[in-house]
């Protein structure tokens, strides 16, 4: 079964509709790359997958548990799906371990000594040990950004959706980020990313899924989708990004 | 036809100019006060409070201080309350001050960026919760400079409860000036009074904006 089942999604801001029916199932432990267009709807897909937005009609399944339409409480939605942004959205008052540990503490009610522990923990699967006392501002983008990763892994998700993650980053830096989803990825952490990093999907996914206009266009694994696409859409896409 | 010495000008202001102080303390945390309440309610409140609210603020912002004052003093005496000029003032400038707060707290609110309230939106924290780990703390620090900014208006606004007889440092230049009549000299004085006041709050404000920016928080 799966462990994430989209069903007919369908999302529309006033008389713009920017899904027209996504079916999605994804497997546990299953990297999934979303590539396509800018408008095409991708960010939306992803923030209705945490329901950062509410669709307007379809249903969504997290391991047989529906997940939308008030289903799940933002406490657990949170326990489910982590969600990293483009630009970070650290908190720039508190320090990469208080960014770590604020939402165990507030909202699962860890305990601090223990929510100290699992914030080490994943500042070390993210290589920021050594920077658990500076604040946001005084780190890199590619180092703000891992703290980042770390801040929703504290939570445990099942699923974590990355929205261009390195889009923000300086080229130099885009390095560092992606490696830390490579090693997530060996571990076994399902993952969605909406990327423009298409050596990373061809390398990295399982299945790249392209999206155009609102629907889902054309998916597959990642070798033959990107050697030999079906539609002229995507063979557009990709000649335009390679 | 004056026995008034410079030192006995100077003494009578100072001892008025405590009432200036006074008057202003008592306003600014009064409005502060009801200007947080008012914050909190509008952010989060119903649609009938939050419109409400916006009212009040629209009311208080778009009329003079000074008919604040009068409808304060003379307006309770004709509903039959009897107010001294102390109450009347002290309440319309803490109601005058809230207005004004409530605005500029809520714009602080707004300035944090909306990645903020998604990304604890998207951790799990709840409205409040939000609010008080992730929002405040930050818009509380946007605040510091036009707060202590703001504060430098409500001296200067204290001077208008003179009109209802309320003796601070204006009033008290007036009299003085009745009796001793030596305009330049005594009014360059009540100036020099709410300069020595405002000046550091200015100043210290200006400090606090730059250091702001300084670290870097838009
Ligand atoms: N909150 C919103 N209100 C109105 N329109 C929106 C909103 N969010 C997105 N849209 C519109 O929906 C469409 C799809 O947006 P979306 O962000 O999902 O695209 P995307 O595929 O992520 O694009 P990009 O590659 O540029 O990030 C766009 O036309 C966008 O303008
Ligand atoms: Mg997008």
């Amino acid at each position: 079964m799966a462990l994430v089942s989209v069903k007919d999604l369908h999302k529309s801001f006033g008389e713009l509709e920017v899904l027209k029916g996504i079916d999605l199932e994804i497997e546990a432990g299953e990297v999934v790359s979303i590539i396509g267009r800018s408008g095409s709807g991708k960010s939306t897909l992803l923030r209705c997958l945490n329901q950062l937005e509410r669709h307007d009609w379809g249903t969504i399944h997290l391991a047989d548990q529906r997940l939308d339409g008030g289903a799940m409480s933002p406490g657990e939605l949170s326990q489910n799906v982590g969600m990293v942004f483009q630009s970070f959205n650290l908190f720039p008052h508190k320090t990469v371990i208080e960014n770590v540990m604020l939402a165990p503490v507030v909202v699962k009610q860890t305990p601090k000594a223990e929510a100290r522990r699992i914030a080490e923990q994943v500042l070390d699967k993210v290589g920021m040990s050594e920077k658990v006392d500076a604040y946001p501002a005084q780190l890199s983008g590619g180092q703000q950004q891992r703290v980042a990763i770390a801040r929703a892994l504290a939570m445990n998700p099942k699923v974590l959706l990355c929205d261009e993650v390195t889009s923000a980053l300086d080229p130099e830096l885009v390095g560092e980020v992606l490696r830390v989803l490579e090693d997530l990825a060996r571990e076994g952490m399902t993952l969605i990313l909406v990327t423009h990093e298409m050596t990373f999907a061809r390398d990295v996914s399982h299945r790249v899924v392209f999206m155009h206009q609102g629907r889902i266009h054309e998916s597959g694994d990642p070798q033959t989708l990107f050697t030999q696409p079906r539609t002229p859409e995507l063979k557009q896409f990709i000649a335009s990004v390679v | 036809m004056t026995d008034f010495t410079l030192w006995d000008i100077v003494r009578n202001l100072l001892l008025a100019g405590r009432w200036t102080v006074v008057l202003s303390l008592i306003a600014f945390a009064g409005g502060a006060i009801v200007g947080l309440a008012l914050t909190l309610l509008r952010m989060g409140g119903l649609k009938p409070i939050r419109w409400l609210i916006r009212l009040y603020v629209d009311l208080f912002q778009g009329t003079p201080l000074l008919m604040q004052l009068f409808l304060a003093y003379f307006g309770a005496a004709v509903l039959g309350f009897d107010v001294s000029a102390w109450t009347a003032a002290s309440v319309a400038l803490t109601l005058f001050t809230s207005a004004f707060l409530c605005d500029i707290w809520r714009g602080c609110v707004e300035a944090v960026p909306s990645g903020q309230w998604q990304a604890s939106r998207v951790l799990g924290l709840n409205y409040l919760q939000s609010m008080r780990h992730v929002i405040l703390p930050q818009a509380l620090r946007l605040a510091v400079p036009p707060t202590v900014g703001f504060s430098v208006q409500v001296i200067k606004g204290t001077a208008l409860a003179s009109v209802i007889g309320f003796v601070e440092l204006t009033k008290a230049g007036t009299m003085l000036n009745n009796a001793a009549f030596a305009p330049f000299t005594i009014f360059a004085l009540v100036a020099f009074g709410y300069f020595i006041l405002c000046y550091p709050l200015s100043r210290y404000a200006r400090h606090l904006e730059k250091k702001l920016y300084g670290a870097g928080i838009r």
